[in-house]
């Protein structure tokens, strides 16, 4: 008893990876210091994402933080009536786009906090041609999404080839994308519009993140000054009492 | 153990430089929680400057824009309309616009930059109704027949004249204000942000 | 006579300020022995103040209203000047309270704090206990995220699962059928008003109680019992003002450290302070597949969960949730030690005391995760969930070191106390 007990122990972590998710997830590797990267992914973003998708939270002139003037934003990223100071908002109703969808695309202000930027960037490209669905797309990382592949036109599209192998008995089932028909950039280059535009849907998450590290060296060190004062403040108080 | 008088300046030093080190760190807290008082970038956005085009209006009529929640009224002054202006300064409680109720691009005897367009806040310096427009001259405008155009407040009867200045007797106690405006283009303002230079 | 003076003179006159001082901080002594678990208290009190002011300031930007509550907290975090720094405050804040409360009654066990004639104290202390668990739990539905509204669901029904009166008792609590706008309305009330004061005015008994009979120290001895002759005062006391002022002090920058690390550098702390899952708006129409309480109310929910139920009905699992947090009010009377001090406990003790902590810390971890982590047994135990096998075990254990404590406590074999503290 105590031995499979131990065992248990032993054998925890193993078991909960094997319990976990369907697809592994690939690194973005984004780097949030890379503004000309956040901007082109704020370019990919109201060209092809903001349509359906509203960011409510983000305010276009925030941008200005990334190095554009107001001018910039205006003239490249606002194409409709918007003023600068206006958040990214859609013209439809939520409850339009449940009628019309079925379900109503999220709003995006915060989802790679609720996501994650691994999960966005497999997602932005695990989309696969389905004629079984309405939409005629499908997606590994979230099975029978709703949305079809909006960025087919750059990547291409790519299909699905399962292989059913025999492993010594059981049968093991492989999964493959295969590129069947090329989109106007390469692979290559098509990985990194999606690291950009994840990079960018990072930046929208928490724009104040870097000012935030910024800030926090300054606080860190400013403190450590403070605690040696206290420190020695405390030892010569106490020295009186031996 | 050390003689008291250096443990004393040592003990003086330490607590000086621990209250002022402390006394940074307070204020440093203090900041962020003084400055998320101020207005948020959804105010600032609400209260952004406002564009008008101008070409539209004909001479002698106005048009009216929303600037932070107040009506801001934008007059296409014809040149009988800016000739009587001089005519009126005897009429008028300020007639050299002394009180600070306008930038000082407008302090001038049209109260404007370029005198073709008065731009004005449309809310009476009395008690904040908003004036009726009454830029006909003479009759029409049932002020009787020697008005020369202008505005009335129908709240408590104040009166100003072509350029916002307010009429000598009436309950209002000074000049319509002049918002911050500057000009984009000939026929472009831009209200709520100053102009640069002369 | 200087102003100074002259202005002391005409207060002290009117209200017992140098009194007051001189009772409570200046001729207020503890005992000489204070070791790193005696800053807990103090850094409570801080935290408890830290949220009362980024809770005011949160309050101006907020709005209680389920169509509003979740854009609200975005427009704090981006619109308002410094609003994520005080977000980042407030959230990181309410994780370390936990932290500290639960290092400062460990201290409590440890040294045995909670024994006669600290016993009031203790119970104080295990009011405000819960009179925190309530506020983190009513202001976590605030942001209104997933987590927010499944988690005040299924803690609210728990109440429903009550005999008889439960179903009448949740819809009184949520104000409607299911977590509602109302709900949140009224969760606001409590968590921003009715609790803080009602914490306010714990403390402050809490603290009173604690000047009247004076601190407990590692050794577990009362200094009370040696006082100097000819002046009154503990031998082994020192003034509270100036060293455990200065002394405290060092405690407050040190976790003004820790606290700053995590604000500025790793505010979600991996998703156990901030959800991930609390990014996406509440959906009354969407379950996630995981629900788990924050990472404070683990171990307990780790119990509940443990229980099977009892015909039919979830609440003996309830009742097992209620009663391992309340039993704590029963420790200074289960204690039946010759010893307050684990310094001179026993084997036995040491024993019983490492395996509730071991069992607090496996049923926490266990409350994070689904019941499914290490899938099953197979054989003779059928198909039984290793977790929640796991997770029945260690809440025996819990509540053993409990109930078995007149017991345990009574046969230690304890080591003679000192007659003085030893530094």
């Amino acid at each position: 008893m105590l031995r499979r007990f131990l065992l248990v122990f032993l054998l925890a972590p193993a078991a909960a990876h094997s319990a976990g998710g369907d697809i592994r997830l690939d690194r973005a590797y984004i780097d949030s210091g890379d503004v000309l990267s956040i901007q082109r992914g704020a370019k990919v973003f109201v060209n092809y994402c903001l349509n359906c998708h509203s960011a409510t939270a983000m305010r276009y002139n925030r941008l200005t933080e990334l190095g554009l003037t107001e001018k910039q934003i205006k003239d490249n990223l606002i194409f409709t009536g918007e003023k600068v100071g206006d958040p990214m908002q859609i013209a439809a109703s939520r409850k339009s786009q449940q009628e019309w969808f079925g379900v109503a695309p999220p709003d995006l202000s915060v989802i790679a906090r609720s996501r994650g930027v691994g999960w966005l960037y497999t997602y932005m490209r695990t989309f696969y041609r389905d004629p079984a669905r309405g939409t005629g797309w499908n997606n590994l990382v979230f099975p029978n999404v709703a949305m079809p592949h909006v960025l087919w036109q750059l990547q291409g599209t790519q299909i699905l080839k399962t292989e059913i192998e025999d492993q010594d008995g059981h049968k093991v089932e492989h999964r493959k994308l295969v590129l069947e028909s090329p989109g106007a950039l390469s692979p290559l280059e098509y990985d990194k519009l999606a690291r950009d535009l994840v990079n960018y849907l990072s930046y929208m998450g928490e724009p104040a993140k870097t000012r935030r590290v910024q800030i926090g060296i300054v606080v860190l060190f400013f403190l450590s000054l403070l605690l040696v004062l206290c420190w020695l403040l405390k030892k010569e108080y106490w020295n009186d009492l031996h | 153990m050390a003689n008291s008088n250096v443990d004393r300046r040592k003990r003086r030093f330490l607590l000086a430089a621990t209250s002022v080190a402390g006394s940074v760190a307070g204020v440093a807290v203090a900041v962020p929680f003084v400055a998320s008082m101020n207005p948020s970038a959804r105010a600032r956005a609400a209260g952004a400057p406002v564009e008008v085009d101008v070409a539209k209006v004909e001479p002698g009529m106005m048009i009216t824009v929303e600037w932070r929640g107040q009506p801001v009224w934008v007059v296409h002054r014809t040149k009988e309309m800016i000739d009587s202006l001089p005519k009126l300064d005897a009429a008028v409680a300020d007639p050299q616009s002394s009180m600070p109720m306008q930038p000082d691009y407008a302090k001038n005897e049209f109260r404007s930059i370029k005198p073709e367009y008065l731009v004005l806040v449309g809310i009476c310096t009395h008690l904040g109704c908003s004036p009726s427009q009454k830029l006909v001259p003479g009759e029409q405008s049932g002020l009787g027949e020697d008005w020369p155009g202008g505005f009335f407040c129908p709240c408590h009867g104040s009166k100003f004249d072509l350029a916002g200045r307010v009429y000598k007797g009436v309950p209002a106690p000074a000049n319509l204000k002049v918002p911050p405006y500057t000009y984009l283009s000939d026929t472009r303002l831009l209200i709520g942000e100053h102009s640069k230079g002369a | 006579m200087g102003k100074m003076t002259a202005l002391l003179n005409w207060i002290d006159a009117r209200f017992p300020l140098t009194a007051t001082w001189r009772a409570h901080l200046s001729e207020y002594y503890a005992p000489k022995n204070f070791n790193f678990w005696y800053y807990f208290g103090s850094l409570a009190m801080l935290v408890l103040v830290m949220q009362i002011v980024t809770g005011i300031f949160l309050t101006m930007h907020y709005k209680p209203d389920a169509a509003q509550a979740f854009a609200s907290v975005e427009y704090i975090m981006r619109d308002v000047d410094w609003g994520w720094a005080i977000r980042y405050m407030h959230s990181t804040g309410a994780s370390l309270f936990f932290v500290v409360v639960y290092l400062h009654m460990f201290r409590g066990l440890i040294y045995g704090s909670y024994r006669k004639p600290r016993e009031l104290l203790w119970l104080l202390g295990v009011l405000i206990y819960l009179c925190l668990m309530a506020e983190a739990f009513f202001g976590y539905l605030l942001p209104w995220g997933q987590m927010s509204y499944w988690g005040a669901q299924v803690i609210v029904n728990l109440f429903a699962a009550i005999p008889f009166f439960g179903p009448d008792l949740a819809v009184w609590i949520r104000g409607d059928y299911v977590v509602s706008d109302a709900t949140l309305n009224r969760f606001f009330a409590f968590h921003v008003i009715a609790i803080p004061l009602v914490l306010l005015g714990l403390v402050f008994a809490h603290l009173v109680a604690l000047h009247e009979v004076g601190s407990n120290n590692p050794d577990g001895i009362e200094i009370k019992h040696k006082k100097d002759a000819r002046t009154g005062i503990p031998l082994d006391g020192i003034p509270f003002f100036p060293y455990y002022v200065v002394k405290d002090l060092v405690g407050v920058v040190v976790f003004l450290m820790v606290f700053s690390v995590i604000v500025f550098f790793a505010p979600e702390m991996g998703g156990y302070f901030l959800e991930y899952n609390n990014f996406v708006p509440a959906d009354p129409l969407k379950t996630p597949i995981h629900i788990a309480p924050v990472w404070y109310f683990t171990p307990f929910y780790s119990i509940l969960r443990a229980v099977p139920p009892l015909f039919g009905s979830q609440f003996p699992g309830v009742l097992a949730m209620g009663l391992s947090v309340l039993i704590f009010f029963f420790l200074p009377w289960l204690d039946r030690g010759a010893v307050k001090s684990i310094r001179y406990r026993g084997a036995v003790y040491k024993s019983a005391l490492a395996l509730f902590v071991i069992s607090f810390a496996v049923l926490g971890y266990l409350g994070t995760v689904p019941t499914n982590v290490w899938g099953q047994f197979g054989g003779w135990l059928g198909g039984a969930e290793r977790a929640t096998v796991v997770a029945r075990i260690f809440t025996i254990i819990y509540f053993l070191f409990f109930v078995l404590m007149p017991w345990y406590t009574r046969i230690d074999r304890t080591k003679p106390e000192p007659e003085r503290v030893t530094c």
